[in-house]
């Protein structure tokens, strides 16, 4: 790991990616800096037709990966405080998992070759495959979720038998305006393979299909993710509160569900609580 | 609703839409069902979430048919503390002290399942020395694991003895985890990178002491319990779960592998180096409460094995990565007043080196970043498959940090278990489920 990598994580975009910078661009304008919001507009307009590039037509002036929206700015999370040093400035993008290309290396490929074969709709299910640190994580359009799942599970090249966890994870600043991800991790005890599945909903539709009928072990995690996440699991059995208590507000594991705490004092210093203290990310 | 007084000898009750509720605190059973009404023999009880033998604050509501229970249903949540949601708001580092608390008797497992996730995003190799000392640490963690198990167990069967020993031989390993990491548990050991320090002068000679004094302990257990008629009338064929069942529940560990599938990940998908110690996987056909005795009790000889592999192949060398931007600067030391940074560093960052002291502070405030990306490496705990599913979005801090808690999913498995048994063997099923609450509820 590199400072560089970890400070901009995100591999140059390829070409065919800009457009949708474009698209995105009077949305930035409006909320970020002044720009004549007509201006703003017609360089949307007129960017389809022609890419001479870029500069002229940049609504941002920030380098980095076009379309990955800034989530944080400064360097330790408060603002207001006269800072001069001019951390302030920084601005820190949201991570985008760059897909992979065939071939994937490994066992992935058979994973990869044995679904297509398996399941007519694979490639229009399919979003986007991403290998990261010898993972392989199938990003797949919800509404295939349990037909995906069921061939991952049936078919004699895949076997993946047991579905070791369920988890959530709430992604406010989500470049694809889907912020709340289920993330399915299987396990092939045939063939002693990892794969991870992944879905996302946007906020305001917040539905997944459940998988309890393929796998009966995500009865309670599916419990747990909506308890926590408030992702709604359609077609599970009895879709509970499973950790808070039944008549509790809100969903504590998102991001805008503050984690509480009351200021400690230690030796006459006001510690403020977690939430609140300097943030270095 | 208000509570109505029973006759002398009754249990007070109240009428509610689903019938008379009676609330039972103690007394002699045939006395309080003598006030049922006759004819009617379907009640229901509510068990927990403060009865002795629910491994802490879980809570079954039964329905009864007679001695027969008809329905399970299993309550938790008592005991969520958010340990999740803290390890976000805090550093990678800090993250450890805090999943180490959530099974609170295998802290080892949890603090290495979530070291192995966040090395995987790190793409760092932990030193040998350090990995040996994670096996090394995790073993002697499973046979106090299963020696717990064991001793609740046998308390709730009615071997009372069996208890007091368990806890007996427990407490030698935790002498033995203070020694080596200053605490008896939530020992917050095993850091990104390596472990937090070295073995202490004198730890390894305490282990080797030990491995012989468990063996002769393990087989004075086995000579008071296997043999016992009664031991093995409350275990045989009782809370049955085979292969297809475990697994189409997510059930894994020693549940697995006591319906016969040698699914052990030390072996399947190796990590830590497991994959160089000579040890054997047990099984058992039955998938009963007594095959899940005896492959507990067999695991606990072969991590004496897998101790004793370790020992002799300790050889010096460093326990936490060269990379200076991962691995806290500070040797720790032990002083006047404890566990501390050693003299020799304050000396150096406080007199000769201002540079080493801005590192420091800023290591050890602001943490290290982690490349963005998501990781789970799953590991092989007392119960069984547990693994951290850490995201990083490149800061100091986790994004999101989930853990698969065997624990808790192993516990879905209650109602098939118990729901057609007697009430009677919904103890002993329960107590070969082997929950932690601090597992189940994090």
């Amino acid at each position: 790991m590199t400072e560089q990598e970890s400070v901009n994580p995100d591999t140059p975009r390829p070409a065919d990616a800009r457009p949708s910078k474009s698209t995105r661009g009077p949305k930035k304008g409006t909320t970020a800096a002044p720009p004549p919001t007509a201006s703003a507009s017609v360089a949307a307009e007129t960017a389809p037709a022609q890419d001479t590039g870029g500069p002229s037509t940049a609504v941002d002036t920030v380098p980095g990966p076009p379309e990955a929206p800034v989530y944080r700015t400064g360097m330790f999370g408060v603002g207001g405080s006269g800072d001069t040093s001019g951390f302030g400035g920084l601005q820190r993008r949201v991570p985008v998992a760059a897909p992979a290309s065939k071939p994937y290396g490994g066992y992935f490929d058979d994973i990869d070759g044995a679904l297509a074969q398996a399941w007519a709709d694979y490639s229009d299910a399919l979003e986007k495959v991403v290998i990261h640190r010898g993972e392989m994580t199938i990003y797949a359009k919800r509404e295939a979720l349990v037909a995906l799942l069921r061939t991952l599970r049936d078919d004699p090249d895949l076997r993946f038998e047991l579905l070791s966890s369920v988890s959530g994870v709430h992604y406010p600043d989500d470049a694809d305006g889907r912020p709340l991800h289920s993330v399915y991790h299987l396990t092939s005890l045939t063939y002693r393979r990892r794969l991870r599945v992944e879905v996302a909903a946007p906020d305001d539709d917040r539905h997944i299909p459940s998988a309890v009928e393929v796998y009966p072990t995500a009865d309670w995690q599916e419990r747990e993710t909506w308890d926590l996440m408030g992702i709604i699991y359609d077609g599970h059995p009895g879709l509970t509160r499973i950790f808070m208590p039944d008549d509790w507000v809100g969903h504590p594991q998102r991001k805008d569900y503050p984690l509480g705490g009351i200021p400690v004092e230690y030796k006459g210093a006001e510690i403020p609580p977690p939430d609140q203290r300097r943030s270095y990310s | 609703m208000t509570t109505t007084t029973g006759a002398p000898g009754e249990a007070p009750y109240t009428e509610s839409t689903e019938g008379r509720v009676y609330t039972v605190t103690g007394g002699d059973w045939e006395e309080v069902v003598a006030g049922v009404a006759k004819g009617d023999e379907r009640i229901v009880v509510n068990m927990g979430p403060q009865h002795p033998s629910t491994h802490g604050v879980l809570r079954l509501v039964l329905e009864l048919e007679g001695e027969t229970v008809t329905q399970a249903r299993v309550i938790i949540g008592y005991l969520h503390t958010g340990i999740e949601k803290n390890t976000e708001y805090r550093t990678w580092t800090q993250g450890t002290t805090f999943v180490t608390r959530a099974d609170y008797l295998s802290p080892f497992f949890n603090e290495t399942a979530f070291c192995l996730s966040v090395e995987q995003l790190l793409d760092v190799q932990v030193p040998e020395r350090a990995n040996t000392i994670r096996v090394l640490m995790m073993e002697l963690n499973r046979i106090s694991s299963h020696l717990v198990w064991l001793a609740t167990t046998g308390m709730e069967i009615g071997a009372l003895s069996m208890m007091l020993y368990g806890f007996r031989e427990r407490e030698v390993v935790l002498d033995i985890f203070e020694m080596i990491t200053g605490l008896r548990m939530n020992h917050a050991y095993v850091r990104p990178g390596g472990v937090s320090q070295d073995l202490p002068p004198g730890a390894v000679e305490k282990i080797r002491e030990f491995v012989p004094h468990m063996h002769k302990r393990l087989a004075e257990y086995e000579a008071l319990l296997t043999g016992n008629a009664i031991w093995q009338r409350r275990q045989k064929q009782i809370g049955v779960l085979d292969t297809e069942g475990c697994l189409a529940l997510g059930v894994t560990g020693p549940m697995l592998r006591a319906s016969g599938l040698p699914w052990d990940l030390r072996k399947e998908q190796p990590y830590c180096g497991y994959e160089t110690y000579d040890f054997d996987v047990i099984t058992r056909p039955e998938g009963d409460c007594w095959a899940r005795y005896e492959v507990k009790l067999d695991e606990m000889r072969q991590s004496l094995r897998i101790v004793e592999q370790a020992l002799d192949r300790l050889t010096p060398g460093p326990v936490m990565v060269a990379d200076k931007k991962i691995a806290w600067p500070a040797q720790l030391a032990l002083g006047s007043d404890g566990l501390g940074n050693s003299l020799d560093h304050v000396k150096k960052i406080m007199g000769t080196s201002m540079e080493a002291l801005i590192h420091h502070f800023k290591l050890v405030t602001e943490g290290f970043r982690v490349p963005p990306g998501q990781a789970y490496v799953p590991i092989e705990a007392p119960r069984g498959e547990l693994a951290a599913h850490v995201v990083s979005d490149g800061g100091t801090k986790p994004f999101r940090v989930h853990l698969r808690e065997p624990s808790f999913i192993n516990l879905q498995a209650a109602p098939a278990l118990i729901e057609g048994a007697y009430i009677a063997d919904v103890i002993a099923a329960m107590a070969s489920l082997d929950p932690v609450l601090g597992g189940v509820d994090r």
